[in-house]
């Protein structure tokens, strides 16, 4: 029912009816939300108009033209990339209403609690407990990365609910309220020296049944919308040529020419060539999806993204020579917003470190690729029958 | 923004190529071919140029061809590569192709559409777009001189010669001497090319020309690297999830499948540089930078699918009988052909100002 036309003639009109420069920077997004101009593929009613996702370049080039503000997406990127599709595939009307607006306009920011520090890779294994009591969830454990906890409001959360079934049967997702008296966010300080993570201990957490999301049991099926649309997020975003961490480097090569070497050329050009390939990849993926014909191709973005950002940060600490000794600034923060390619190249090089950890290990992403691309056979398993509490740990 | 996907009819040509070379380019009888005195497969290339018209995708209709794409050139060589096809296609539909439309010799280039006349540019396969490129001796009017490493030229009825006056030169194939060379690539053997005063028809200026034809080649040869790639995959992913060692298929243990998904990655990526080597070939937009783009990154992912599918396949893929080492072969040559990655890579530094030392 919609097309680029008459979206752009909502779009004329809605700014028409909130001219960006005399209205309240929240009331617009507000507005916005309402008007199913904040992401159009989202169905009627919860900010969207039910219209192709590749539509919404439209509207944001009409809002971007008239300097409308943003929501600010980088604030919240667990909420927006991760919390929003899940919630939209397994919340009930009154969640999808409850949630998503406040998510969207950015009042409200979302963490992640999945790792622990006992399932990493192995994710399932994770042990903090919720046990019924009525119509809530009394949940008690700890999780570990977590992102911008010390921000969120909410938190999707990963919980075992039955730990007599094997580990995937008994795991259940919850809309978690980080404003309960049982959550302890603790600053977890990385070799940046900042604080970008946390842990947190979860003490006799009280959720009540109505913030589940999806069917008890059913958690790590949820799970799997909210880890694959994570691995696009943090892979597949598309850029201009030199738009990423090589941008730095090049700019670096081009105006300090005393710096040059000609092994360090030889790298430089191998590495151009393939953050360029890799943007290429990230487009034609971007193409496919439009086109509606979405490949396997996503789940290699985020193994090519860290391995080049890893190579290319590192190739700049060399190339800065005396100045690669150095450090910008080793103070303790607890950042807002993580930017891959801020600040100077040794902390790009230190946080580069984790792009092959956060968000599923490198390792795991290969046997993903290999078991569900490929088809090659999966390793044999002493875990798949077991009941959780059976396991060996 | 650059078309990096397939449409519908580029699918359809592919499926087409694809049901052609199913039926007539066994590996047996490739590898058999590949030791004959006939290396070329003529009854094959003449189901493809004749019997498809793909000979003439690059010409346009008003000149004798089909007036089709690069898109389109390069599906067929992702399925020519696919099947290391022992044809001229590249050296006489692309290569020759392109010096001929630079010249606009509209007869020659009728015939090289056609299909019924193979043509091929003696310059040196090794030779990078913009690299020199010796010329012959013109005396008295006629040619005097030798090439060497010059491509499928065994095959080719005309040559297009480089003549030291700058001149490019059309040179019917029995006024000179062809002696093969023995090949790294039997599937596409390179031979000497010798004048002794042969007599030649100047077309137009050659720098122009064999700039413009390798320019192509070089790109398109990303799309039949793409190919080669793909089958590597592909068939090594098929035997190790059939053969079985310790009891179990080997295709389970983690170190191989994950060197199998780290191919497949470059794969996916070969493919995204392919198509936008191709699509900008057809545009005219950004060309140069991304056929550099794609024979810096085709090379090496072309040699390492086949180096890979060798070492995984194990004692097998050592032997004559199995038609890996074609496709290594082909490999390690194209990765020479039409310049190195190292020489598309020094070609970037000064087009994306990234100067050396």
């Amino acid at each position: 029912m919609t097309d680029a036309e008459e979206l752009r003639r909502r779009t004329r009109e809605f700014l028409a009816a909130h001219p960006p420069a005399t209205t309240d920077r929240l009331d617009f997004l507000r507005a916005r939300f309402d008007a199913g101009l904040a992401w159009v593929h989202y169905p009627q009613g919860l900010g969207g108009l039910g219209a192709p996702r590749s539509l919404q370049g439209v509207v944001d080039a009409e809002l971007a033209a008239a300097q409308a503000p943003d929501n600010d997406p980088r604030r919240n990127g667990i909420g927006l990339g991760m919390a929003a599709p899940t919630i939209l595939a397994y919340g009930t009307e009154e969640q999808k209403r409850r949630f998503l607006k406040p998510l969207w306009t950015g009042e409200e920011v979302w963490c992640q609690l999945f790792s622990e520090p006992g399932a990493g890779s192995d994710l399932a294994a994770l042990g903090t407990r919720a046990v019924r009591e009525g119509d809530q969830w009394v949940v008690n454990g700890q999780k570990v990365w977590t992102s911008g906890a010390h921000n969120a409001r909410w938190a999707i959360l990963i919980a075992r609910t039955d730990p007599a079934v094997p580990k995937h049967a008994g795991i259940t997702y919850f809309a978690c309220d980080m404003t309960d008296p049982g959550v302890d966010v603790r600053p977890l300080r990385q070799i940046t020296g900042e604080a970008e993570f946390n842990e947190v201990f979860l003490t006799d957490v009280r959720i009540p049944d109505t913030d589940r999301l999806g069917e008890v049991g059913d958690g790590w099926r949820v799970a799997q919308t909210t880890l694959n649309n994570e691995r696009v997020a943090i892979g597949g975003m598309a850029l201009p040529r030199e738009g990423g961490m090589i941008g730095k480097v090049a700019q670096t090569w081009r105006e300090r020419p005393e710096l040059r070497t000609h092994d360090l050329h030889q790298r430089l050009l191998k590495l151009w060539v393939e953050a360029e390939v890799s943007r290429l990849t990230a487009e034609r993926l971007r193409q496919q999806l439009v086109a509606g014909q979405p490949g396997p191709e996503g789940a290699g973005m985020k193994l090519a993204f860290a391995r080049l950002n890893q190579e290319i940060s590192g190739l700049e600490v060399e190339l800065r020579g005396e100045e690669g000794l150095l450090y910008d600034d080793w103070t303790l923060r607890r950042p807002e917003l993580v930017d891959f390619t801020g600040r100077d190249a040794g902390y790009r090089y230190l946080r580069a470190k984790g792009n092959s950890i956060e968000g599923g290990t490198s390792e795991v992403l290969l046997n993903i690729v290999a078991e569900r691309v490929l088809g090659l056979p999966a390793e044999p398993r002493t875990d798949k029958d077991v009941a959780w509490k059976d396991l060996a740990r | 923004m650059t078309d990096l996907l397939y449409s519908e009819e580029e699918e359809a040509l592919r499926a087409a190529v694809r049901d052609l070379l199913t039926d007539h380019c066994a590996a047996p009888d490739v590898i058999a071919r590949g030791e004959s005195d006939a290396p070329h497969d003529l009854a094959l290339w003449k189901s493809l140029a004749e019997g498809m018209g793909l000979a003439g995708l690059l010409v346009p209709e008003d000149k004798g061809g089909q007036g089709a794409s690069h898109r389109d050139v390069a599906v067929v060589l992702e399925e020519l590569g696919r099947a290391v096809a022992p044809v001229p296609y590249l050296t006489s539909a692309v290569v020759a192709t392109e010096a001929l439309l630079a010249c606009g010799d509209a007869d020659l280039l009728a015939a090289l559409a056609s299909g019924r006349t193979i043509g091929a540019l003696a310059v040196g396969l090794h030779r990078a777009p913009g690299a020199a490129f010796p010329a012959v001796r013109l005396e008295d009017g006629l040619l005097h001189g030798e090439i060497t490493g010059v491509a499928d030229a065994a095959a080719a009825g005309v040559l297009l010669v480089p003549a030291d006056d700058g001149g490019l030169y059309a040179v019917e194939a029995d006024a000179v001497t062809v002696t093969p060379q023995t090949s790294l690539d039997l599937t596409r053997p390179v031979a000497t090319v010798r004048l002794d005063g042969a007599r030649g028809r100047r077309l137009g200026d050659a720098e122009p020309a064999v700039r413009r034809a390798l320019r192509a080649a070089a790109g398109l040869l990303a799309s039949e690297q793409l190919g080669l790639a793909d089958w590597a995959l592909t068939e090594t992913v098929r035997y190790l999830k059939e053969r079985k060692q310790f009891n179990r298929p080997v295709g389970g243990f983690q170190a191989l499948k994950h060197r199998l998904a780290q191919l497949w990655l470059e794969v996916v990526n070969l493919r995204a540089a392919a198509r936008n080597a191709a699509d900008a070939l057809a545009t005219g937009e950004d060309t140069d930078i991304s056929v550099s783009v794609a024979q810096a990154y085709a090379a090496p992912v072309a040699v390492h699918a086949a180096e890979e599918a060798l070492q995984l396949h194990g004692g097998i893929g050592m032997t004559w009988e199995h038609p890996l080492h074609l496709y290594l072969k082909r490999a390690k040559a194209d990765s020479i052909a039409y310049g190195t990655a190292g020489a598309h890579r020094e070609a970037l530094a000064a087009r994306v100002d990234l100067q050396a030392p």
